[in-house]
This record gives structure tokens, C-alpha cells and sequence, in this order.
């Protein structure tokens, strides 16, 4: 049987939990340490741009490298229209169909079409960009009679496409999580369902919802592949609605078309860079600003559950 | 008061029609891609396309290097990124103080998650390819590849952690078990599913990216299969995208047929990770 | 004798509120104490001073003294993982660990270290014994502990804290979400183990305490306002509040 010891000044508990500790530590630790890394190094690989090309330049509205002219407006405003619409597509279908597969629909619907939902987000990006540009872009170009379908729109309706999965995924996740008891509740009181979906459940479930739909549109912004493979890649500056019909291109096409065919440590290296650091710190912008929105409301909320 | 009940059921019929409406006109347009592929690509599927090496420029013959340099990737990925992940999120679940530091770790895991997949390439190529001289190879690949997952594992990992009810822990150390003996023996173990169908999906994410590892590891004509880390390689989805965009005359068999085996490989590892998930939640024990 | 002894005992969290205000009382060996009183009173936050559960909350301060076989409970340094396995905890919900009968009996053998399987099976059997289900599951005691009724899987965190052979049984409100015959049960056992093991209860209804107590203590908003015996304390208690409280005037 165990020794009984009398309980006394004993020296602490055994240290050869100490190595794990670390380690486990440590692991927490190194997400802070690859942020760090990573925007050292696109600030080191960039700030020669802006020694080389110079601000007059950067801020131009023409992008045409051969030439020296390096104005990453166009860039922007490509990705900017098309993270716009993408929004517009899956803000709505995305918090929509999460709450028809976890409010309304039947469960053996739901069971059904939830991994359906997720094979979507399962599909790399180069696929979707693959069947956009044979299908997509050629009937966009009938149905709206437009000079071709490689557009802004066949972008912002594939990375819609591509935001959605995780806008449901997770949507649906905040709204299943909801206690029954307030949804109880509510019908108790004479609520309709179709009420306590939109006056209980789901701002109960807003901070995850929010959360949902900010990573879908980090997803938008970053899509590399499928705004290569459809957008046209005509690095035009945007000026209006109208030009979601005409082609653009956004900073990430540039970079990954570009990179390849771009002699190291060249000026155009380091522009290539400097769009990559201002991707960099549009994600940082939008994923803490989003962040810190769902503290305030898990705090909140904290506060009216105690 | 039958009024008033009349016209909120009849908002809510049309409310609930509107959103079937709209998730069906989500459901649609993903079934119709898949089986469009498969129909289309099924044909090229053969014993040679799946084994055999490219021949004619890529216009006939086999995609096997394809399919090996993906799965080298994901196995690359998967070795520096699940034990970081796994033990960063516990780090978080089970460690953390609440406080500061603890907040600016979450930060640097929600910027990780929002960094776009060409922004990881570029520093790929900078740190790993030419800075620290690993060159274009299936090493930087997986390195840029699982900084890119982790976010995912760290998140869905600490999720399936804290969902393990507390009440357990408290059991546990009332029983005079250490922090680590309850993290060993009850709650990893009971989050064990959680973690795997995350890792599996993280995984599953890294396997489809092109971006990450067009400067980082991808060859386009590389007809052999790689011998070593340092080697680079051939990957399927730089593949489709070369061939469907860089290579005239390639037949839509072959590229459909791509595409195809692309899906598959992704798609087996989300029937994968969904089966863990629903067997879990039936065999749970709390 | 006394088995404990706790002097001007203070608790305050880091929000600055104060569980327990100056406590001081004794308990003594092999009788069945029983702290009493409205929701709110501190006696949670008594129980888990005694086997150190405090220390995974945000308590901020201890002051006072707590002697178990006159070493202090409160000293930092103490090694509170041999602490718990001698001063064991029994809580008000039962939660039975994700694992089956058996090794859900055995666990706190099994992280102190102990292997050997004979000693195991012994454990488990005289535990079960001790807790009287023995009967009930020894068939089955590899199925998982979640399976039984309520009343069982608490008999089975009974038995769990037995099979460390702890010298304080710590008890938590345990049949607050029994039935009847089962809180019956779980009463009849604590008389039997009143003669190897000193026992501490919270009970969940005063008619318990009055059923239960040899000693019986009255805690009231953090502050100790009343201690006698079983006996007197429920014939005739001498505050007027726990006179109050008895009678069900308030709580």
C-alpha cells in the first residue's frame, strides 16, 4: 500500500514535471515568436522599396513594373472591390444557412448537409479557380454580355463561394452552443420561433457569429489562387460598381504571378515584398479590430450571465 | 389575439422559406462542382495516370510525382506542426494566466490564422529557401506550410480541450493527481477526437494550398520522385494550376483528371475527420 | 482529540470578497462534523481550505491557521498533491471520471504512483465494500462508471476517495441530487465510517445536519456564528439567528 507520510514541511511537488511545463511553455509562447518573425522579414525585405521607388510613385494609379512604375493603387482597389462583394455573398447565404441547418432544418437535414457544407471549405482554392475560369467566367460573359468573364464579379462570387464554409462552420457552432434553456424560455413566453431566432438565439450567439464572418472575409482578402485563375489580372484602378464587370487584379496575384520571374534583392523584389506587408498589416487591422469587438461582447456577456 | 398569431406564423414561414432558399442555393452550386469533376475527370483516371510519370510535356502519361510530393508535404506539415499545435493549445487551455502575455499570444494566433496563404509563401522564400539556405525543397515547403496550419490546430485543439468539463479536473486533482497526470490521462485522451478531426482538417488545408509553396518547393517538370528533404518536388496543386493555365494544347481529360485526384485526396481526409467527429460525440461519456 | 483545528482562519479572492471571516473551531476525530447554513456561507469555500481546492481558484489570500495533526495546512510549501490524498473530497454533483468502475476508483492510487495489480484489485474490492455497492457492481467493473444511476456513481466517488485510505472525509453537499433511499444509504454509511475515518459535511437540508451531526457548526455570511453538539444545536441553539434559521425563518 502507499507510504503514509504525516503531512509536513515538505520540499514542492516533483520537479520532473518541470521539462514538460517548459516545453508546453515554450509551445504557447512560439505563435508571438512567428508573428515576430514574420513581420521582421517583410519589413526588412521592403523598406528598401520605399528608398528605391520613393511614395510618389508607390501611390500612383499605374502598375507596370518594365516601365518603373509601381503604383499599388489599382492593387489595392482590386482587392478592396473584391473582398467587397465577396462580404456581400457570403454575409448573407453564410449566417443564413447556419441558421437553417441549426434552427430550422431537421436533423437528419442537418446531418446531412453540414459535411456537405464543409467539403466546400475543404476545396482548395486552385479547384475553384480551375472550374471558375471554364465555367464561371465564360457564362458570365454570355448571361451579362460582357467582352470576357475573367472579372471582378466571377472573383467576388468564387471567394463568396469560398468564405461561406467557414462563415456557416462556425456560425452554426456559436448558435448550436446557445443553451437550450433561453430558446425554452423564449417559446415559453409565446415567442414564435422564427422570433427567438432573431431576438434571443442569435445575439446570444453574436460574438461567435461575428467571428465567423471575420475569418471568412481574412480568407477573402488572402485568396491568392482563385482571384489568379479569374479575375483577369488587368491591374486597373476600380473607380466604381461598374468596374466589378471589367478585370482587376488584387495584391496577392501580383505577388504570386509576379515573384517567380523577379531577380533577388531586385527593386521589384522589394516592392513585391512592401504589397506583402501591406497585406500583412490589412489582416493585422481587421483580425485584431474584430477580435477585440468579440471580447467586449464575451465580457458583456459575462457580466448579464453572472 | 388569433390575429396577432396569424401574421407572426405567417413571418415566420417566409422567413423560413427564404433562408431554405438560401442555403440551397449554397448546398447546389458544391455538389454541382464536385460531380462535374468527376464526371469529367473520371475518364482520365487509369492505373498510369495514378502511377506513372508524365510524359509529352506533362500532356500524357501518369501524375505520380504529383501525388507523392503532396503527400511528402502533408507529412512534413503534419511532424513540426501537430506537436507545436497541440502543445501551444494546452499551453492556453490548461496554463495560461489571465493576463497580458496570455491576450497577446491570442493576438498572434488570430494574425497567424489571417495572414494570406501568399504573404507565407513570400516568407518562406525569404527565410527558408534563401535566408537560412534550404533551398527550393520539400523542407521549406513543410516549414512555411506548418506555420501556416497551426493557427488551425492551436484553435480547434484548445476548443476540444476546453469542452472537456472542468468538473473533471477538479476530480482529478482532488484525487492528488498533478496538473500534467490530469491533462495525460483524462483530459487529453477525452479530447483526443476534437484534436484529431482539427489536425486532420488543418492538414487538409495545407495538402490544397498553392500559394505557400509555389516559391517554396514547387517544380513543374520534375518527372523523378524526390530523394531527400532538401529535394524539391512536384505537387498537385501547382500542377493543375500550371497546366490549366500555362500549358497550351493540354488535354481537358488530363486536367480534369487532376483535378480529380486533388479532390480526392482532400475530400477522403474530410470523410476522414467527420467520421472521427461523429463517432465521438455518440461514444461520449460526459 | 482533535483532528483539526483551525484558528482565525480569512479568505479573500481577487475580486476582494471574503468567503470566511475569522473562523475558529475545532474538529475532532472520528465524529461526523457538519457545517450548516444559508446558501452563500462560506461552507464550500471552508471544505475546499481543508484539502487545498482553493488553490485552483483566484484566491488571493489565506490568513490564519489550519492544523491537521497539528502540521499547517496553509503553509505554502506544503505538497498539496500528498495533502489531497490524505484529507479526500466527496462533491455535491457525482462526477464519475470518463473511465470505467474500476479504474475510476483506482485513479488516485494510479497517479501516486502505485502499480502492482494485486494491490489494485484489493483497493477496488474493500473499497466498493466500504461504500457499500460492492454487491451491486462487482460484475461489471469494467463498464464505464457513467452508466449507473445517480445514487451509485456517488457511492463510487465515495469509494474513490476511500481507496486512498485518507484520514478526513471531506463531503460536499453529496445527496443533494439523490432520491431518498439513496441519501439514506449514503447517511447509514458515514456512521459506519465515522469509526476509521473523521468526517466533515456539509449537508443539504438542516433536517440532514440534525440526522447527521455529532458536532454541528453554523456558518452565516463567512462568519462562524454558532458550534455545539448535534444534540444541543438542534434542541436548543443559543443565537437567535441560528434559532432562526433551524426553524426555517429564513434560508
Amino acid at each position: 500500500m502507499i507510504s503514509k507520510q504525516k503531512i509536513g514541511i515538505n520540499p514542492k511537488p516533483p520537479k520532473r514535471e518541470f521539462l514538460i511545463t517548459a516545453l508546453i511553455k515554450a509551445a504557447g509562447y512560439s505563435a508571438i515568436i512567428f508573428v515576430g518573425m514574420i513581420f521582421l522579414f517583410l519589413l526588412v525585405e521592403s523598406l528598401p522599396a520605399l528608398r528605391e521607388v520613393g511614395l510618389s510613385n508607390l501611390l500612383s494609379s499605374r502598375w507596370y513594373p518594365i516601365e518603373d512604375h509601381y503604383g499599388v493603387l489599382p492593387l489595392i482597389g482590386g482587392t478592396l472591390i473584391i473582398t467587397i462583394g465577396a462580404t456581400m455573398i457570403a454575409l448573407p447565404f453564410g449566417v443564413g444557412t447556419a441558421i437553417y441547418l441549426s434552427e430550422i432544418a431537421p436533423r437528419w437535414l442537418r446531418e446531412t448537409l453540414k459535411p456537405i457544407v464543409e467539403i466546400l471549405g475543404g476545396l482548395p482554392s486552385v479547384v475553384l479557380g480551375f472550374m471558375g475560369m471554364l465555367i464561371l467566367s465564360p457564362y458570365l460573359r454570355i448571361w451579362l454580355d460582357l467582352p470576357t468573364g475573367l472579372s471582378a464579379l466571377a472573383g467576388s462570387i468564387l471567394l463568396g463561394g469560398i468564405a461561406i464554409p467557414t462563415v456557416v462552420s462556425i456560425s452554426e457552432d456559436a448558435l448550436d452552443a446557445v443553451p437550450r434553456s433561453y430558446r425554452d424560455a423564449s417559446l415559453a413566453m409565446g415567442a414564435t420561433e422564427w422570433q427567438t431566432i432573431w431576438r434571443v438565439t442569435l445575439p446570444a450567439a453574436r460574438s461567435g457569429v461575428l467571428t465567423a464572418v471575420m475569418l471568412g472575409i481574412g480568407r477573402a482578402i488572402g485568396e491568392t489562387m482563385t482571384v489568379m485563375m479569374v479575375t483577369g489580372n488587368a491591374p486597373i484602378l476600380p473607380t466604381g460598381i461598374k468596374d466589378l464587370f471589367s478585370p482587376v487584379r488584387t495584391m496577392t496575384a501580383t505577388i504570386a504571378a509576379e515573384m517567380g520571374e523577379v531577380a533577388n534583392s531586385s527593386t521589384h523584389y522589394h516592392v513585391l515584398f512592401l504589397i506583402g506587408i501591406i497585406l500583412f498589416l490589412i489582416s493585422l487591422v481587421v483580425n485584431v479590430t474584430a477580435s477585440a469587438v468579440v471580447f467586449r461582447q464575451k465580457k458583456s456577456q459575462e457580466r448579464i450571465l453572472s | 389575439m388569433t390575429m396577432k398569431l396569424s401574421a407572426r406564423q405567417y413571418k415566420q414561414r417566409l422567413g423560413f422559406s427564404l433562408l431554405t432558399l438560401m442555403t440551397f442555393l449554397t448546398i447546389i452550386p458544391i455538389m454541382g462542382v464536385v460531380i462535374y469533376i468527376i464526371y469529367l475527370g473520371l475518364p482520365a483516371i487509369n492505373l498510369e495516370f495514378l502511377t506513372g510519370f508524365p510524359r509529352e510535356g506533362m500532356r500524357e502519361g501518369g501524375i505520380l510525382p504529383a501525388i507523392i510530393g503532396t503527400f511528402y508535404l502533408t507529412l512534413g506539415t503534419a511532424i513540426f506542426a501537430v506537436p507545436l499545435g497541440i502543445g501551444s493549445a494546452i499551453y492556453l487551455s490548461e496554463y495560461a494566466p489571465d493576463n497580458k502575455a496570455t491576450q497577446l499570444i491570442r493576438i498572434a494566433i488570430i494574425n497567424l490564422a489571417g495572414i494570406p496563404s501568399v504573404v507565407y509563401g513570400l516568407f518562406g522564400l525569404g527565410l527558408f529557401v534563401l535566408f537560412l539556405g534550404f533551398g527550393t525543397s520539400i523542407l521549406a515547403g513543410s516549414l512555411t506550410l506548418s506555420i501556416m496550419t497551426l493557427p488551425v490546430i492551436i484553435s480547434t485543439t484548445e476548443e476540444a480541450l476546453r469542452a472537456v468539463p472542468q468538473s473533471f479536473r477538479t476530480v482529478s486533482m482532488s484525487l492528488g493527481a498533478t496538473k500534467w497526470q490530469t491533462i495525460r490521462r483524462i483530459v487529453l485522451p477525452q479530447a483526443l477526437p476534437g484534436i484529431l478531426t482539427g489536425v486532420i482538417l488543418g492538414l487538409e488545408r495545407a495538402a490544397g494550398e498553392t500559394a505557400p509553396i509555389l516559391f517554396t518547393v514547387a517544380a513543374f517538370f520534375l518527372p523523378r520522385l524526390p530523394n531527400s528533404p532538401l529535394d524539391a518536388t512536384m505537387a498537385l496543386p501547382y500542377h493543375l494550376y500550371v497546366i490549366s493555365t500555362q500549358v497550351p494544347g493540354m488535354p481537358i481529360k488530363i486536367q480534369y483528371g487532376t483535378a480529380l485526384v486533388l479532390l480526392a485526396f482532400v475530400l477522403s481526409m474530410n470523410l476522414v475527420a467527420t467520421a472521427i467527429r461523429s463517432r465521438a460525440r455518440a461514444r461520449r461519456q460526459w | 482529540m482533535n483532528k483539526i483545528s483551525i484558528r482565525n482562519l480569512s479568505l479573500t479572492y481577487s475580486d476582494g470578497t471574503q468567503p470566511l471571516r475569522d473562523i475558529s473551531f475545532d474538529i475532532p476525530a472520528n465524529q461526523i462534523s457538519v457545517i450548516f447554513g444559508p446558501a452563500g456561507g462560506g461552507k464550500s469555500s471552508l471544505l475546499r481550505t481543508l484539502n487545498r481546492l482553493n488553490d485552483l481558484t483566484d484566491l488571493q489570500v489565506q490568513e490564519g491557521s489550519v492544523l491537521l495533526d497539528g502540521s499547517d495546512l496553509l503553509d505554502p510549501s506544503l505538497d498539496v498533491i500528498q495533502l489531497r490524498r490524505q484529507v479526500g473530497m466527496v462533491f455535491a454533483r457525482p462526477v464519475v471520471l470518463p473511465l470505467s468502475i474500476k479504474k475510476n476508483v483506482t485513479y488516485g492510487l494510479e497517479v501516486a504512483g502505485e502499480t502492482n495489480k494485486d494491490h489494485l484489485s484489493e483497493a477496488v474490492e474493500s473499497s466498493l465494500k466500504k461504500a457499500a455497492i460492492w454487491d451491486e457492481v462487482k460484475d461489471r467493473l469494467d463498464d464505464p462508471a457513467i452508466a449507473l444511476s445517480g445514487g451509485q456513481q456517488q457511492r463510487i466517488c465515495l469509494a474513490r476517495v476511500l481507496a486512498l485510505e485518507p484520514e478526513v472525509i471531506l463531503l460536499d453537499e453529496p445527496t443533494s441530487g439523490l432520491d431518498p433511499i439513496s441519501t439514506g444509504k449514503v447517511e447509514e454509511s458515514l456512521q459506519d465510517l465515522k469509526r476509521e475515518y473523521t468526517i466533515v459535511l456539509v449537508p443539504h437540508s438542516v433536517q440532514q445536519a440534525a440526522r447527521t451531526a455529532d458536532q454541528a457548526i453554523f456558518l452565516l455570511q463567512g462568519e462562524l456564528i454558532e458550534v455545539n453538539s448535534g444534540e444541543l444545536m438542534f434542541t436548543n441553539p443559543q443565537d437567535p439567528r441560528t434559532q432562526d434559521y433551524i426553524q426555517g425563518r429564513f434560508g
